[in-house]
């Protein structure tokens, strides 16, 4: 069985090796004069302040969940596809349900606002 | 076709999530609140006689390739569940609008964990078992925290996510040794088992494990007060009767079903379970001030009483512990549901005894409603909740568990004390500051009377609904 | 034979991670070693042969669910943070891994001398492959599939319930 895997072991390894490769040679070769500018976090050219830790909206929270959602709907369509033809019209029409319940999910999080990410659009949703 | 035949079985279920998608697209294009509740009552109305004319039509059989069964005791489960949701839809709806929390979602929610707790309630495969309680599950978790203002509503989320999720894994471990045991996870395929290994027991170990979390039996009940009193009360009596009897009726299920071979072997640890559940339950009710959170405590115990009746392991026991889960269904939801207007009446949260001093002379009627309800919850004749416990008493003694059901019946007699002392401050205490309640809404109010007399009928005439069975 | 080796490498690799996961006192170094408890799953979901299983578990729970963990880690905003990239050390990455595989090494001895050795049967060869999975999941068991997608549409409600700021009106 292993004989079917060897290709992805192969990528695996060059990936590792290239990162470690090319890290080690930039740290032997590359010349090294670093200054306070150089060492500073770019932050678009502006003076960092703060903490990049910083708490921030529960808005990118909402996204990712949504992502999940509709990242395992693709995990149930995947199978589904490749089987489609030998599969019987009872499996479509299964298929079909599922989409249809996640889709009225999808109205449902874009009437209510929550990939709006301007404001004022958002605040019209939600009043 | 296939599966349109199966389904044309399974009604109660796809109705209820209809219903719940539709309520939920009703939250998103604003529709009034009032279609909303129409619509959800409606949806859980049609669900209730569908499943009724189930029951009556005495049918039974494996659907969707043994995932579920339809019919019998599957049949009842679906019944009582979606009584609970109609009678939860039609309470909830002045309750939530008093405390500000009316949403269309929290229709949706409910809906959908209906849908959930119908597929648990009738699973005879571990797999259609196991969505079917995640589905309840989320939507219990979400709806506990409703009212997010309140530390105890975030309390009773944050503690019931993570108790529930470890449970489930519990539950969830269970199932994979038994699949690693007995290669299947249909009910039929395991209770065929002949070859039981150490693989075997710890799944049914780990699955025991899991069910008595879900129907918060000791020791694994510490969730359930703070989670009850949080959560807001029309969902609090939601959760304590529909949740808990979908949970019971898998746990007959799976019992009755897939592990009857083994009762020699599962009976002694429900019994230690079913007295530590009743002793516990009943005596820490007995200290608490908060009725809500007494009510719990009593929720607890009355688990134990239901785990009576699973301990018998008989076709009477299961019979005793579904038509006690019905009782428990009506009782609980009337009482959680006078205990909300209480609650919201005049803009004075009440939840102490002392605070419901004197209450019972304002709204005479639901005065005496409550009292039916907590008569009946004490287990005293005439009411449902002393057949109930009749029939799984009577049934633990035909298996000669003669200490059980002493246990159980002094416990009762323990439990009379708190149940009436609420009664005691309703009528014979004078409050501090007089008080006037308004007058209730009048579909509420009526909803309350309804239960009240079904509590009264179904302690009158039991067979009423356990020739059904 | 090296089907066994790699199988008692990589459960020794998931049981040690997990343990790290619960034991680790910093946040984001118990999401990393939760990273490595789900690809050393999915390294026995290959062995098993179930490579779609194996694919999903890389994609949806090393990739997605991970996102949404540290996330989490993030909107908790704990304060002690600065100093988790100096707790991080090569030394340690380098001696867990080492000590782990050097203890693999160890139970697989162990285990070929006790004859104790788990064996992977023949018969679960066409069990994961996606075409299996497609038969079975919209033939056998097409009610829990379509309960998941209420299932997850609820929880796109809870989520968006739970985080979104309502008027206290009665109206949403």
């Amino acid at each position: 069985m292993f004989e079917l895997y060897f290709p992805i072991a192969v990528l695996a390894v060059v990936a590792v090796v290239l990162a470690l490769v090319l890290m080690v040679l930039s740290g032997i070769l590359g010349p090294k004069r670093p200054d306070k500018v150089k060492l500073m976090p770019y932050e678009s050219g502006m003076d960092p302040y703060g903490q990049a830790r910083d708490r921030y909206s529960v808005s990118f929270y909402l996204v990712a969940v949504e992502f999940i959602v509709f990242d395992l709907e693709v995990v149930f369509l995947y199978p589904w596809a490749v089987r489609f033809l030998d599969l019987d019209a009872g499996a479509f029409w299964a298929m079909m349900v599922f989409i249809t319940v996640l889709l009225l999910g999808l109205v449902y999080t874009l009437k209510k606002g929550t990939l709006d990410w301007d404001s004022s659009t958002a605040a019209h949703n939600r009043a | 076709m296939d599966l349109l035949h199966d389904l044309s079985y399974f009604w109660p279920a796809a109705i209820t999530s209809i219903g719940g998608l539709a309520a939920m697209m009703a939250a998103a294009f604003k529709t009034d609140m009032r279609w909303v509740n129409a619509v959800a009552v409606f949806t859980a109305l049609s669900a209730t006689v569908v499943a009724a004319s189930d029951l009556v039509a005495g049918h039974s059989g494996l659907l969707f390739s043994g995932m579920v069964a339809h019919g019998g005791t599957a049949a009842f489960g679906t019944f009582v569940v979606s009584l609970g949701t109609l009678f939860t839809l039609v309470l909830s709806r002045s309750y939530l609008e008093k405390i500000g929390h009316h949403y269309a979602e929290v229709y949706a929610l409910i809906l959908f964990a209906t849908t959930g707790m119908i597929v648990l309630a009738s699973a005879t495969d571990l797999v259609a078992l196991f969505v079917g309680l995640e589905t309840m599950s989320v939507c219990l978790y979400v709806l506990a925290g409703l009212v997010r203002e309140r530390k105890t509503g975030i309390e009773a989320a944050l503690k019931y996510f993570l108790l529930g999720a470890f449970s489930t894994g519990f539950l969830l471990y269970g199932i994979a040794l038994l699949y690693g045991a007995t290669m299947s996870t249909s009910l039929d395929v395991i209770a065929a088992t002949t070859d039981k290994g150490g693989l075997y027991w710890a799944g049914v170990g780990l699955l025991l494990v899991g069910f008595l979390f879900k129907v918060s039996a000791v020791p694994f009940h510490m969730w359930t007060p703070d989670v009850y009193q949080g959560a807001p009360t029309t969902i609090t009596g939601y959760m304590a009767t529909a949740a808990k009897t979908s949970a019971f009726v898998a746990f007959i299920l799976v019992l009755g079903r897939g592990l009857q071979g083994s009762v020699e072997q599962w009976a002694p640890v429900l019994e230690i379970v079913a007295l530590l559940t009743m002793i516990v339950g009943n005596l820490i009710a007995l200290v608490q001030h908060d009725v809500k959170r007494m009510l719990a405590y009593s929720s607890i115990a009355h688990a134990g009483y239901a785990l009576v009746g699973l301990t018998a392991g008989t076709l009477s026991g299961y019979d005793g512990v579904l038509f006690y889960l019905f009782a428990y269904t009506l009782m609980n939801i009337g009482a959680f549901a006078v205990l909300a207007y209480y609650e919201t009446a005049d803009g004075q949260e009440r939840s102490t005894l002392e605070q419901f001093a004197g209450l019972g002379w304002q709204q005479p009627a639901l005065g005496v409603a409550l009292s039916i309800f907590l008569f009946s919850l004490a287990g005293m004749p005439p009411f449902a909740g002393f057949a109930g416990k009749y029939q799984v008493f009577a049934a633990a003694i035909e298996q000669g568990y003669i200490t059980l059901a002493l246990v159980g019946v002094l416990t009762s007699a323990a439990a009379a004390f708190y149940y009436i002392r609420v009664m005691v401050y309703l009528y014979f205490k004078s409050p501090e500051q007089p008080v006037s309640l308004p007058a209730v809404d009048r579909l509420y109010g009526w909803t309350i009377l309804l239960l009240a007399g079904l509590t009264i009928l179904f302690g009158v005439m039991p067979s009423l609904i356990v020739n059904l069975f | 034979m090296l089907t066994t080796y790699l199988f008692i490498l990589l459960a020794t690799f998931a049981v040690a991670s997990a343990v790290a996961t619960i034991l680790s006192r910093h946040a984001v170094t118990s999401a990393l070693f939760l990273v490595l408890n789900m690809v050393s799953l999915a390294g026995v979901y290959l062995l098993l042969k179930a490579q779609y299983l194996a694919v999903i578990q890389i994609l949806v729970y090393a990739g997605a669910i991970m996102v949404l963990f540290l996330f989490v880690i993030m909107l908790l905003n704990t304060d002690k943070e600065e100093s988790v990239l100096k707790q991080i050390s090569l030394k340690m990455v380098v001696s867990f891994l080492l000590g782990t595989a050097v203890l693999a090494q160890l139970l697989f001895a162990v285990a070929g001398w006790t004859d104790t050795l788990p064996m992977i049967s023949a018969a679960m060869t066409e069990v994961g492959t996606v075409e299996a999975i497609g038969d079975q999941l919209f033939t056998r068991y097409v009610l829990p599939f379509e309960l998941t997608g209420i299932l997850l549409t609820a929880a796109v409600i809870g989520a968006l319930l739970i985080a979104q700021h309502h008027n206290k009106k009665g109206t949403s």
